[in-house]
């Protein structure tokens, strides 16, 4: 990356922030609903969270919880939203919001399987130009430089940008979709489980990538994932979902010290290169039926120290927990541990 | 890559064929009117039904007109009417097609329906319905048939565009804010057109066969014009004494009909081929349809000295055919031993060689590949010397596979009932109840709730855990002393990942069955497997007790792969260790150790020389300089950055650090 020109895009984006307050991504109270009347789907019912410039927010939970969806909302690819998706301030939830504040510009998104994000039919340099022809207002000569600088960034200068998808292996993709993620310049990427289909060697490198990258340009990433040491690794704060809603939201001592039941068994399961744990209690059952979630507590048809175990607790069953507000509340559950407790 | 799959279709030589007797129809059809009419119109009442002849080639019909004139005459007619058929079909059905895939979903669906209805007519029924409609003659054929094709071009360019339009890459370009017409010329037609131009192709050799039935019919092309179809049926009239007239135009219409089949294959074909690459994806998703039924119980074991194992592989390599005529060899020389109630964790980068050992193991690998082992013994018996049928019975009960993908191993059309009993009602001989019950006791085992109303279940009604776990009921119901689970856990969460982890202990503990279990995440081989097994470039390179090797990894390789993992007490300041380069593709395949490209440590004897497996100890390793037991701190080839050796994030409670 040539000094003028990055230092040029500096300024360019000091501009560009100066128009907003700085608060990066917010979703207030966030809905989703797959189609309509008795089928109707709330794959996300209700979600407050916040990823600050700069930070890592990463969303983990079992398939199904409604991870992708919120990824989805925000980009604009989810069908009927409720609730607000504010970008720097800006309400951006609904088409005619996002085109005033440059939506599409500013928030970008990575796919978990390189190999069906990339349009098999155009080369490198074809799907890095189009960005860039989309959004920067490069001349043809000047959008050629970018495009090599862009691909100098995820370290695959020199690799042919003439060459088809098929040409390259998984994390080569994932580092081509990476740069055209960032051909735009976003200030907020939208990182679905991309290092999920790589082998651990790849995903290491592609993590330290997305690192690099954001100590560089101060991005803010919305990491989602299903690999706890993954979020823990990567993220600031995490905030684990489950059918829907968030449950728990927390930075580090999430891992060391969790508060909702769900979330200490997502580690318990975890596999790790520690000595087996023999005695981990496996959690009961699969995940409800998501048309149909349980009332109160939706984690109660699971729930270790819930009413499935613990007769007298039947305001699991009767009343909802409060909600999770990143600001404030950290925990959904009616019976969190009065100190944080050890693992 | 334009120009190679170009090649590779022009190359084949179904195309060469096809092209050739399409050159020759079309330039029949060009000066076949002008050189052949008259002949074919001159009628000689003398000459009426004649047999071959010299002057005759096909003989004559009734009125004496010559055969083979008329069938060359009448082929521009056939094939342009048969051409205008297709472009009629392609014209109203990919359109009609392309919008049901843009309507909102309610439209879409009810589009869908319809197309759906006019489907299941046989597209000739339909055809002479609306030839009864339109009134007899070539246009109405031609109307009739192009009609009767549209339903199925429309429901091909739905499907096609409906799955282009929910790819990930046109979710990424929307994110980009493409625009509709952009999108639709970059990213859906490059992508759909391959395949409707196949379907096109193949259209019409059908298109073709089905006006000359409509000629013959005499609905379609009516005298004194002529077609295929007509001079078939004037021909078949006289079948018995002259044969030869319907015999050449029927050969006419085959050969046509044939040359377009052809051409369609080998372009679908050629569209497909990567050029020769052995694709993991493609192997395992070969593999995964050949499950072993369950069979009979297995042949006793023969006598031998050395103590039983569940499995035994000599001098295991597996082949190619590689570009070019070449061969290459995924696996290459793997020695394996499973114990009896032993479990062994095999790991390794995709295109390791670790599921081709697998299925190689159990006799698996997918033609074209081929196997060549030294020795290969399953629960104690010779496979190699076995009768095929002994073998068939041994991999039903003996031995056990599982996949990662339930969905492509469980039949999606056949409630579980089904798949569950009915080979053990053949097999076993027992009755429908007994088998029932079995079933029931076997997904119990698998801590599925309510099995007996599971069993009226499709697999589609389930999760993805669950169909899983369904899979190693299925593959256990027969008592197997080997079970081979090809990362059954990778596609799962962690909750459902940790529960099978679970049931294969208790499964191993209670029935003291043996397990391989392949994976890329060490940490599910740690935390189920005695053993531990590190493939790379075909060829194991450490294998030793897990824990060891977790703890004190001695081959570069294995201490850069174990550096990557990160885990719950990863440093997070630091960045992760990576390995700098890719896994060596089996078509260039380096001369010494595999691993040399990418290994710091690597010296002209590792570049030259493959370092072979040699026990140490507990371990056997493949490395002419391994790391050593006093080497801590030192940084093992390969790693991307001098920080992985810094002891911050590595540290693992309750073992040693973990060397880097
Ligand atoms: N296009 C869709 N139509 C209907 N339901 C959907 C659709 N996409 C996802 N769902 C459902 O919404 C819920 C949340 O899904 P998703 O956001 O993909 O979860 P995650 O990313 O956490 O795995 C699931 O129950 C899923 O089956
Ligand atoms: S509210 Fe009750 S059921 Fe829900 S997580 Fe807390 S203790 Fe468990
Ligand atoms: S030291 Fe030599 S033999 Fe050992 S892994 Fe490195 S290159 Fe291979
Ligand atoms: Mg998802």
């Amino acid at each position: 990356m040539t000094n003028t020109s990055s230092a040029e895009r500096a300024d360019a984006r000091h501009d560009r922030q100066s128009a907003d307050d700085g608060s990066g991504l917010v979703l207030a109270d966030l809905r989703v609903t797959y189609g309509a009347g008795a089928t109707a789907l709330r794959a996300v019912d209700g979600v407050d969270l916040s990823v600050p410039r700069g930070s890592t927010l990463a969303l983990v939970g079992e398939s199904g919880c409604g991870k992708s969806t919120i990824a989805k909302a925000i980009v604009g690819l989810a069908p009927s939203v409720g609730g607000q998706i504010l970008l720097g301030g800006m309400d951006v939830t609904t088409e005619r919001g996002r085109s005033a504040a440059h939506f599409r510009r500013r928030v970008q998104m990575i796919f978990q399987d390189p190999y069906s994000s990339l349009n098999p039919r155009m080369t490198v340099a074809a799907t890095l130009d189009e960005a860039l022809a989309l959004h920067t207002g490069l001349n043809r000569v000047d959008r050629r430089a970018r495009a090599a600088e862009l691909l100098d960034l995820v370290a695959m200068s020199g690799t042919g940008a003439d060459k088809y998808p098929a040409e390259f292996s998984g994390g080569q993709r994932q580092r081509i979709a990476i740069a055209r993620a960032l051909a735009t310049d976003p200030e907020v990427v939208i990182a679905d489980e991309i290092t999920s289909a790589l082998d651990v060697s790849v995903q290491a490198s592609i993590l330290n990538l997305m690192r690099e990258i954001q100590a560089r340009t101060g991005v803010a990433v919305l990491l989602i994932t299903h690999n706890l040491a993954v979020a823990r690794y990567f993220s600031h704060r995490t905030a684990v979902m489950y059918l829907g809603r968030i449950v728990e939201n927390g930075d580090e001592s999430l891992y060391t010290a969790p508060r909702h039941p769900y979330t200490r068994a997502l580690l318990d399961a975890s596999p790790s290169l520690a000595a087996h744990r023999e005695d981990r209690v496996p959690l009961a059952g699969d995940l409800p039926d998501p048309h149909d979630p349980p009332s109160g507590c939706r984690f109660r048809s699971r729930c270790p120290v819930g009413p499935l175990t613990h007769q007298d607790r039947t305001v699991c069953i009767d009343r909802e927990p409060p909600v999770v507000d990143p600001a404030g509340l950290a925990v959904a559950c009616h019976f969190p541990p009065e100190q944080p407790a050890g693992r | 890559m334009a120009s190679r799959r170009l090649r590779a279709i022009v190359g084949a030589p179904g195309t060469v064929v096809g092209l050739v007797i399409l050159a020759i129809v079309v330039v029949v059809a060009i000066i076949g009117p002008a050189v052949w009419q008259d002949r074919a119109m001159t009628m000689n009442v003398m000459e009426a039904r004649q047999g071959i002849s010299a002057s005759h080639w096909l003989g004559t019909d009734v009125l004496g007109r010559d055969v083979l004139a008329r069938i060359l005459a009448s082929t521009r007619t056939s094939l342009l009417l048969a051409l205008a058929a297709v472009l009629l079909g392609s014209a109203i059905g990919f359109p009609l097609g392309a919008v049901a895939g843009l309507l909102p979903p309610r439209g879409r669906r009810l589009v869908g329906r319809g197309i759906g209805i006019a489907l299941a007519f046989p597209g000739i029924v339909t055809a002479l319905f609306i030839c009864t409609v339109i009134g007899i003659g070539a246009f109405g054929g031609v109307l009739a048939i192009g009609l009767a094709m549209a339903p199925g071009f429309a429901r091909l360019a739905q499907t096609l565009g409906t799955a282009v339009a929910g790819s990930d890459y046109v979710a990424a370009a929307r994110v980009l804010g493409v625009r509709r017409g952009a999108l639709l010329r970059r990213y859906v037609l490059p992508n759909i057109a391959e395949p409707l131009l196949i379907t096109v192709t193949m259209a019409a050799s059908d298109a073709l066969i089905a006006l000359a039935a409509l000629s013959y019919l005499g609905l379609g092309v009516q005298p004194p014009s002529y077609d295929w179809g007509r001079v078939l049926g004037e021909g078949l009239q006289d079948i018995y004494t002259t044969p030869a007239v319907a015999l050449g135009a029927g050969a006419a219409i085959v050969l046509t009909g044939l040359a377009f089949n052809l051409l369609g294959e080998s372009m679908a074909h050629g569209f497909d081929s990567r050029a020769g690459s052995v694709s993991a994806r493609a192997l395992r998703r070969m593999g995964r349809s050949l499950l072993p039924g369950r069979g009979l119980p297995a042949a006793p074991p023969e006598p031998d000295g050395e103590p039983r194992v569940a499995l035994r592989l000599e001098d295991l390599s597996v082949y190619f055919p590689g570009p070019d005529g070449t061969l290459v060899q995924p696996v290459r020389g793997v020695n394996l031993t499973v114990g009896e109630g032993e479990m062994v964790g095999i790991v390794g980068e995709s295109g390791s060689g670790k599921s081709l050992t697998a299925l190689a193991a159990a006799g698996l690998v997918p033609y074209p590949g081929q196997v060549r082992v030294q020795r290969r013994e399953i629960a104690g018996s010779d496979v190699a010397t076995m009768h095929p049928e002994q073998l068939r019975k041994l991999l039903g009960t003996d031995l056990a596979m599982v996949f990662q993908d339930p969905m492509t191993s469980l039949n999606p059309a056949l409630r579980l009932r089904r798949q569950l009993t009915e080979k053990l009602e053949v097999h076993e001989g027992i009755t429908r109840a007994e088998a029932t019950e079995r079933a029931i006791l076997a997904l119990t085992d698998m801590r599925i709730t309510a099995a007996r109303r599971r069993l009226d279940q499709f697999p589609h009604e389930m999760s993805g855990g669950m169909r899983q776990r369904i899979m190693i009921a299925m593959g256990l119901m027969g008592s197997p002393s080997l079970l081979i689970a090809d990362e059954p856990t990778t596609a799962l969460d962690v909750t459902v990942q940790a529960q099978i982890i679970d049931l294969l202990r208790a499964l191993n503990a209670e029935h003291g069955t043996a397990v391989v279990l392949i994976s890329h995440d060490v940490s599910v081989i740690n935390e189920l497997c005695h053993r531990m097994v590190v493939m790379y470039g075909g060829r194991i390179v450490e294998q030793g007790p897990t824990a060891e090797v977790i703890a004190a990894p001695r081959h570069p390789y294995t201490a850069a792969l174990l550096a990557a993992v990160p885990t719950l007490q990863t440093g997070r300041e630091e960045p992760l260790a990576s390995i700098p380069g890719q896994p060596p593709s089996p078509t260039a395949m380096p001369a010494g150790c595999p691993f040399a490209p990418r290994c710091a440590a690597a010296d002209a004897t590792c570049r030259q020389e493959m370092p072979p497996l040699i026990p140490d100890g507990q371990r056997d390793l493949a490395c002419w300089h391994p790391l050593s037991e006093s080497d801590e701190g030192r940084a093992p080839g390969g790693l991307a950055s001098p920080r992985v050796g810094s002891p911050a994030g590595r540290s693992i409670p309750g073992t040693r650090r973990v060397r880097t």
